[in-house]
């Protein structure tokens, strides 16, 4: 066991710190996403978001192993400082680099399967945060059942012409492209017949309707696309190649749902919050009841991180094997995260009910809010029960379940 | 960096692991159980003893190996994952760490190099200082002891005793001390044996630095609670891996039971509450070796968290292996029970989380 991370990187922690006291309070002109449940400190220069993107890529703390001429750093991957970059952005309150599906799950499947023009043309403007994209897998009829999709594309004269509905497509409404899961193979069997497709948002023939989910914010949209025409070179992969493609993303969108760091921190402001709140004039953090659940609440946040350190460990050592507790992280991270912001509401009583502008409110409503998100993200992602399908077959070889006849 | 078991903790472990599914398979639990095998049971506990693990935190230079809590753990989840009827979290881990902590040069030579070279064995009764019920009191003057003890962990073929009073000062007694009376409790967990100890007007060797504050007693009892962590993990492992290989067995409806969804999410469930307790486990015990600023906060979480998760296990595996879970012949109950007792000892989960809240000022 060895929690150090080597005297190499004392310099480099030194070097994030002065970094973050020089950007303290930074702050964006063009309306940022910021992560929930998170402060940050605004006081400081106020810049565009692109420009801070650059500014973090320039130095290596962000896109670090990705080529120069793609648009990154061009150097060498280090989790280890990756690490100590979140962390220290963390404590000081400085926003991290952008995140999303685009950045996510796009580049890496690019750099991974996507043709040389392909990366030129859109790693760099999706680094930047210029080029923002959603993904369009999920259909009416095809959600868990993902691969039975049946958004048609065919070839047609040097263009694919693109027929059918995408749903709970997460920001469409602001995306400059999509990365889409399209039927291309009619004859050829489910998995077989998917191609991926990247569709430019703007084309003629796509509408998009934002869908209102619980939180009574448009999180996601229904996206229309009627005879929609793209370039033939416009396939990640070949042709019925699609579902492989996909699949190489789907582990990097699992991966990025749960952060058991901003989970911790969650934990620790339930805590600040119980200090300073009363009911019938007893401190909530003095009350046995609501001190019992936090206590336990923390324990299961602080087993899931050391968890993540062990995986963590297994990707800088090579003779460890994580399979599980990699397995697990999205199961896991989603209902603690949601079972932490319910347990706030439960210990505020009804003032935890406050949503909105409502007087009274605490932390804007962050609590509630964030109690709801992730439901859906229970749900997104691929949902908990299949998750749990995932962990027994794959992880533990219990049998599949045999073929139903279609009903 | 590097998180999780070395490859010697690893080798060690497996040791111990073999050594039980050749020495100590089901039926010799079930008979040591049933009382009817003590010399077995002996046979059982000597042979761990010459695998070392009595020596495996006592200092080099009283005889022991001079390893590490984490190695101790590796040890203690394949006791609890073959249901060990031995003696080791009393005897080898809270005894030496007290005695380590709190004695003098001459009590730590003479009790550590006793214990390394097997000549002494101890029971630990600290139940006054842990949560002290019925009002049993010991009273510790100069150097007599007085009053009552329950549970008192690993108290077989033991030559001595710990006890400490509710202020964490710890002594030693002579088990056959003629002032010293036990009484054997019967415990759900046959795989071990617990008594209560009557000492009467006894004499006592007073750990010199316990006198003066209660930093041994806290740092055995963290130990303790760490290790008997590591022991419901192993047996929660054990329970996970008996539910899975009976799933894809046992046939009902025409298919394995094991490709119903109802017994894949159970499954699951267990897997994913288990999974992050080794790391917890691990990170616990490496904070008791090298960070002591957050060993006690983590040794108390380790303790709460595993213990709920096991008793989680306990009844899903239980409930996958159908009407043969619940019986005596299939044998699930050792496992269930050992959890359920581990669960009790040196603290249940409610009265940890208490500690643990005030660990952290609230
Ligand atoms: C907040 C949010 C954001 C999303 N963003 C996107 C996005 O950006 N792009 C995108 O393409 N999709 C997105 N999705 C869609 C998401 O991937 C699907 O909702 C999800 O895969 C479930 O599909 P479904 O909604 O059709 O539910 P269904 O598949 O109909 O499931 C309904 C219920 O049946 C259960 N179920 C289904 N099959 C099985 C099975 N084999 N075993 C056990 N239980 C089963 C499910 O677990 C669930 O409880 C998002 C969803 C949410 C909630």
């Amino acid at each position: 066991m060895d929690l150090s991370y080597g005297p190499e990187y004392k310099n480099f922690k030194k070097e994030i710190q002065d970094f973050c006291n020089d950007w303290k309070g930074v702050n964006f002109s063009d309306g940022v996403q910021i992560s929930l449940g998170q402060s940050f400190d605004n006081k400081g220069k106020t810049i565009t978001r692109t420009e801070w993107q650059s500014i973090l890529i320039e130095r290596g703390y962000f896109a670090r192993s990705i080529p120069k001429e793609y648009g990154g750093y061009g150097g060498e991957a280090d989790i280890i400082k990756s690490r100590i970059i979140a962390s220290e952005f963390s404590n000081a309150e400085i926003p991290p680099a952008m995140s999303g599906q685009g950045i996510d799950m796009l580049v890496p499947t690019l750099l991974e399967l996507g043709t040389e023009d392909q990366k030129k043309k859109y790693i760099k403007p999706t680094l930047l945060g210029e080029m923002i994209w959603c993904q369009g897998y999920s259909e009416p009829n095809a959600g868990s059942d993902l691969a039975s999709l049946q958004t048609k594309g065919e070839l047609i004269n040097g263009s694919w012409v693109i027929n059918g509905q995408k749903i709970w497509t997460s920001t469409a409404q602001y995306s400059q492209m999509m990365f889409c899961l399209v039927r291309t193979e009619p004859e050829a069997n489910k998995h077989a017949g998917i191609s991926y497709l990247l569709i430019p948002m703007d084309s003629i023939g796509i509408e998009v309707r934002p869908l209102v989910d619980m939180t009574l914010k448009a999180g996601f949209n229904e996206v229309f696309f009627t005879d929609v025409s793209i370039p033939e070179s416009n396939i990640v992969g070949n042709r019925g190649e699609g579902w492989a493609v996909a699949n190489a993303t789907l582990g990097h969108e699992r991966g990025s749902l749960t952060n058991p760091n901003a989970t911790m921190n969650r934990v620790n402001s339930l805590i600040e919050m119980m200090k300073a709140e009363t009911v019938n004039g007893q401190r909530l953090i003095d009350i046995p009841v609501f001190k019992d659940r936090l206590i336990q609440i923390q324990g299961k946040v602080m087993a899931f991180q050391s968890n993540s350190l062990r995986v963590l460990s297994s990707k800088l050592n090579s003779n460890q094997d994580t399979k599980i507790a990699s397995m697990i992280q999205k199961l896991v991270g989603t209902e603690i995260r949601h079972e932490l912001e319910g347990l706030a509401i439960d210990i505020m009583g009804e003032i935890g009910t406050l949503y909105e502008d409502s007087p009274h409110i605490r932390d804007n409503g962050s609590w509630q809010f964030t109690y709801m998100y992730y439901l859906g993200l229970i749900i997104g992602g691929g949902t908990n029960q299949i998750q749990k399908n995932i962990i027994s077959e794959r992880g533990l070889g219990m049998p599949r379940e045999p073929k139903a006849k279609e009903v | 960096m590097y998180f999780g078991l070395s490859d010697d903790q690893i080798f060690f472990q497996e040791n111990v692991s073999k050594f039980l599914a050749d020495q100590a398979s089901l039926d010799v639990i079930k008979l040591i159980s049933d009382g009817g095998n003590d010399t077995k049971k002996a046979d059982i506990q000597r042979g761990l003893i010459n695998l070392g693990i009595n020596g495996l935190l006592i200092p080099e230079k009283y005889g022991g190996l001079g390893l590490d809590l984490l190695f101790a753990t590796a040890v203690s989840q394949s006791l609890g994952s073959g249901v060990a009827p031995v003696s080791f979290t009393g005897s080898y881990v809270m005894a030496p760490i007290a005695i380590n902590e709190g004695g003098n040069d001459g009590q730590k030579s003479k009790y550590l190099s006793g214990i390394a070279d097997n000549a002494i064995k101890f029971g630990v009764a600290f139940t006054e200082y842990v949560g002290s019920r019925e009002n049993a009191h010991i009273s510790i003057n100069n150097d007599r002891v007085s009053g009552s003890a329950l549970f008192t962990l690993d108290i077989e073929e033991s030559t001595h005793l710990l006890v400490s009073n509710q202020n964490g000062k710890i002594g030693i007694v002579e088990t056959n001390h003629k002032g010293v009376e036990v009484i054997k409790l019967t415990t759900i967990d046959k795989t071990r044996n617990f008594s209560e100890i009557l000492f009467n007007d006894v004499d006592i060797d007073i750990l010199e630095k316990t006198i003066s504050n209660d930093v041994a007693i806290k740092k055995s009892i963290d130990a303790g609670r760490i290790i008997l962590s590591a022991d419901s993990i192993g047996a929660s492992q054990t329970l996970i891996d008996k539910a899975v290989e009976y799933s894809k067995e046992r046939k009902q409806f025409g298919r394995f039971i094991g490709s119903f969804q109802a017994v894949k999410h159970m499954c699951a469930e267990m897997t994913a509450d288990l999974e992050p307790c080794y790391a917890l486990l691990w990170h616990a015990a490496h904070a008791f070796d090298s960070m002591p600023d957050e060993a006690r906060l983590m040794a108390c979480q380790t303790k709460s968290h595993t213990s709920e998760v096991a008793k989680v296990i306990a009844k899903k595996a239980t409930e996958v292996h159908g009407g043969m879970g619940f019986t005596d012949l299939m044998g699930i109950h050792y496992w269930f029970k050992r959890i359920g007792l581990n669960r009790q000892l040196l603290g249940s989960p409610e009265l940890i989380r208490e500690e643990a809240a005030k660990i952290q000022g609230f």
